[in-house]
């Protein structure tokens, strides 16, 4: 998760004029071969498939135009899929940045020991999916995890493999976790950019820190924030794939099947290539959706300065 | 054992990598981990250093299912191994992609000696074609059995080991009376529940003879005894006999069995050689899978793995690889793997030799060869050869995700199986237009 430049967009435009020079494409070259490669050759292959049923053993493929995307959209299953992907990036996107905006503000306020926390806090981020999905089975397993406590009070209260509200909770909280220390390096820095003049006005006019927070360091974070909400939402629909995986399982009977999953099975271990295709181009057209919806409505709200 | 496997390993590899020069190598990619990992690489050594022609370079894959998704895509680039350890379910498509090299065909154009009519025939049906020739070579081989802890049947007055359903529910009773918290540790399992059940009981899974017969198959588990079993299992859990023990709820049925917590667990016989390792706190034993009274019993069919060798390859590397397949067939490896895994024979040869020499007599391998007996219990019919259907993998999963969310209470267990038969029978459909005009060879 490398931060676009597109966060620069919005921003004041000045007309430059450069000499054409060899030299640009030449440096451009490495890094349109990579995203060339590995992106969109990758994609207009997935698209060929998506219009085709392909054989796993090459030996050809027969073209069945939108036979697959039928098939996917007039599936039940497909939109209960869909419909636990969009809670899961809201809920992470909203537990993720909630949880990193209060760290980063408290951190920001050099609060005792807040060198350590900072460190501390952006550790997760290091850390793989498939491993904080693994690390959550020990939190969360009903026999032997910390959550089996709660079993030993009210027996089978908590059991992921029989309550699909729970298995979702799970999933989220991993993802929720894994995501913060991402937001918090963002949300501090920008805080950390506000200029002090500017508090210490505030704080000379008798504003306490809630009142500046509310008046003055929150309105100021909005690109930052308009950034991470983009970031955030893009990453939970792509890259849960690991923490489902280790976590769930896709169950208990399909309620943690996210769409990104549900392609991994279906292609992968299913050998529906053509299916799989099909569900990708799906995956990628709503994301590309809602980051236009984002840029084309929150981003009114967004002032840079 | 799994440092000494490793050693020995480390060893000859280092030795092999000198001295092999000059050999004939190929490729191996197996999907077997952990301590049968360490078996397989070991077969690897012990065949290097049984001859200096050939190497076997084997790659151990992380799993069936990785071994399969890496071997296409290796394929789809042309740098696929010669050898491939591949599960029955991820093999459809290879049959009829016909990207493989049957055994048969590959032993007689070797000049390689192998006695075909020495397999057993529930393990040679199932891998080999309609003409008799086999596609793949069996290697690990395995049938379902249960489970049972002996002291707890003692305890509650079981004296034998019950092979009818009924049977076993009464012992359950029994066992729950007796003041046992667990009865059956009960993990749904589409091959041993549908697949393996209906084996024994000679009904279908699907139409034309389990999917032999064509591509244009359909699923038929939820018009069968099947329906039944499954409703009945569904009371068990409710009547508090069986309970439901798997890695989501928490703890694995074998766990829970090996712990002591669960008189009886049904699983791969696979499961003997490590169960044994676990030393359980409770004498134990194993009994062939249950039937319903009033129905002739049949024979069940292997599981495990068998060994592919893909097209496109040098002649070179086939002489190898029919080598190393014909080694692994002799019956001093076969004894090897079955010393150092839960595995069975899958010769008779080598099942008569070695009860001769009593090693089913011994610890750990008293009444592990009953899984012979289900096995062979009748000669296999046009519904007991196996199971021959396209997207598998995936007719599996929507039956585990029905039966689970049956099991939870979310609809019954009728609903569950029709909608993983409509469901399966869309994969079947899609696998037959993937594959028109074909069908299995």
């Amino acid at each position: 998760m490398v931060a676009p430049s597109f966060i620069f967009i919005g921003g004041p435009m000045r007309r430059a004029h450069f000499k054409f020079s060899w030299i640009v494409p030449l440096l451009l070259a490495p890094q349109l071969l990579v995203i060339f490669i590995f992106f969109y050759w990758p994609s207009a292959q997935a698209v060929y498939w998506a219009f085709t049923l392909e054989q796993p053993w090459g030996g050809g493929n027969t073209w069945v135009g939108f036979d697959n995307f039928k098939k996917v959209l007039s599936d039940p299953y497909y939109w209960g899929s869909v419909r636990v992907s969009v809670i899961y990036a809201v809920a992470t996107t909203i537990l993720a940045m909630g949880m990193a905006l209060t760290l980063a503000l408290f951190v920001d306020r050099q609060l005792a020991g807040y060198r350590v926390w900072r460190v501390g806090i952006i550790w997760p981020y290091a850390v793989a999916a498939p491993a904080v999905g693994l690390a959550f089975q020990f939190v969360f397993n009903p026999g032997a995890g910390i959550f089996s406590y709660i079993n030993t009070i009210a027996p089978g209260w908590w059991d992921l493999s029989k309550y699909p509200w729970q298995a979702v909770t799970a999933i989220v909280v991993a993802g929720a976790w894994k995501q913060i220390a991402y937001s918090f390096i963002f949300f501090l820095a920008a805080l950390q950019s506000i200029p002090r003049s500017l508090t210490e006005a505030a704080a000379m006019d008798g504003a306490r820190p809630l009142r500046r927070m509310m008046d003055l360091q929150l309105p100021l974070l909005t690109p930052t924030f308009f950034f991470l909400l983009v970031i955030n939402i893009t990453d939970s629909f792509t890259d849960s794939f690991g923490i489902v995986d280790t976590l769930t399982g896709g169950g208990p009977f399909r309620a943690t099947d996210l769409m990104v999953y549900k392609i991994y099975a279906d292609g992968f271990r299913g050998f529906d290539y053509s299916g799989a295709a099909a569900q990708s181009i799906i995956l990628m057209c709503l994301v590309m959706a809602l980051t236009f919806v984002q840029f084309r409505y929150i981003e009114r709200r967004v002032h840079y300065t | 054992m799994t440092q000494k496997l490793a050693v020995a390993a480390l060893v000859l590899a280092a030795t092999a990598g000198t001295a092999s020069a000059e050999k004939i190598k190929f490729e191996y990619w197996y999907g077997l981990t952990g301590d049968l990992g360490a078996v397989v690489l070991e077969t690897c050594n012990r065949f290097n250093a049984s001859q200096d022609l050939y190497e076997a370079v084997c790659v151990g894959q992380d799993g069936y299912e990785k071994a399969v998704q890496n071997t296409i895509a290796a394929f789809r680039a042309q740098k696929h191994p010669t050898l491939l350890q591949s599960f029955d379910a991820g093999t459809a498509d290879l049959m009829l992609s016909g990207e493989f090299y049957p055994v048969t065909q590959l032993m007689a154009d070797t000049g390689v000696t192998v006695d075909w009519a020495d397999y057993f025939p529930g393990i040679a049906n199932y891998y080999s074609s309609s003409k008799g020739e086999f596609f793949s070579m069996p290697w690990n081989s395995s049938t379902p059995v249960y489970y049972f802890n002996k002291d707890m049947f003692a305890k509650a007055g079981i004296t034998e080991a019950p092979i009818t359903w009924e049977g076993l529910e009464a012992a359950l009773v029994k066992v729950k009376e007796s003041g046992a918290a667990c009865g059956l540790a009960y993990a749904p399992s589409s091959w041993i529940d549908l697949e393996q059940f209906s084996m024994a009981h000679n009904i279908p899974v699907a139409s034309n003879n389990n999917g032999y017969d064509g591509l244009d198959t359909e699923l038929l588990f939820n018009t069968t005894l099947h329906v039944k079993h499954m409703e009945n299992i569904q009371r068990w859990l409710t009547d508090g006999v069986a309970t439901l023990r798997t890695q989501a709820a928490g703890k694995t049925s074998r766990d829970s069995f090996v712990e002591g917590e669960c008189a009886v667990f049904f699983s791969s016989i696979a499961d003997h050689n490590t169960i044994h390792k676990l030393k359980p706190a409770f004498a134990w034993d194993v009994q062939i899978i249950p039937t319903y009274e009033g129905i002739e019993r049949h024979n069940t069919v292997v599981g495990g793995a068998s060994l592919w060798v893909l097209s496109g390859k040098t002649d070179d590397e086939y002489k190898a690889a029919a080598n190393y397949l014909a080694f692994l067939a002799t019956k001093e490896e076969q004894q090897f793997l079955l010393e150092n895994s839960g595995y069975i024979p899958v010769t008779k040869s080598t099942y008569e030799a070695l009860k001769a020499e009593g090693f089913y007599a011994k610890e750990p391998f008293i009444n592990r060869d009953i899984a012979m007996k289900s096995l062979t219990f009748t000669e296999p019919g046009p519904l007991t050869r196996g199971i021959r259907l396209g997207g598998m993998i995936q007719i599996r999963a929507e039956w585990t995700a029905e039966v689970e969310a049956a099991l939870a209470g979310q609809k019954t267990m009728k609903e569950a199986l029709d909608t993983a038969v409509s469901r399966g029978n869309e994969q079947l459909g899609r696998f037959a237009q993937t594959y028109a005009g074909k069908s299995f060879p």
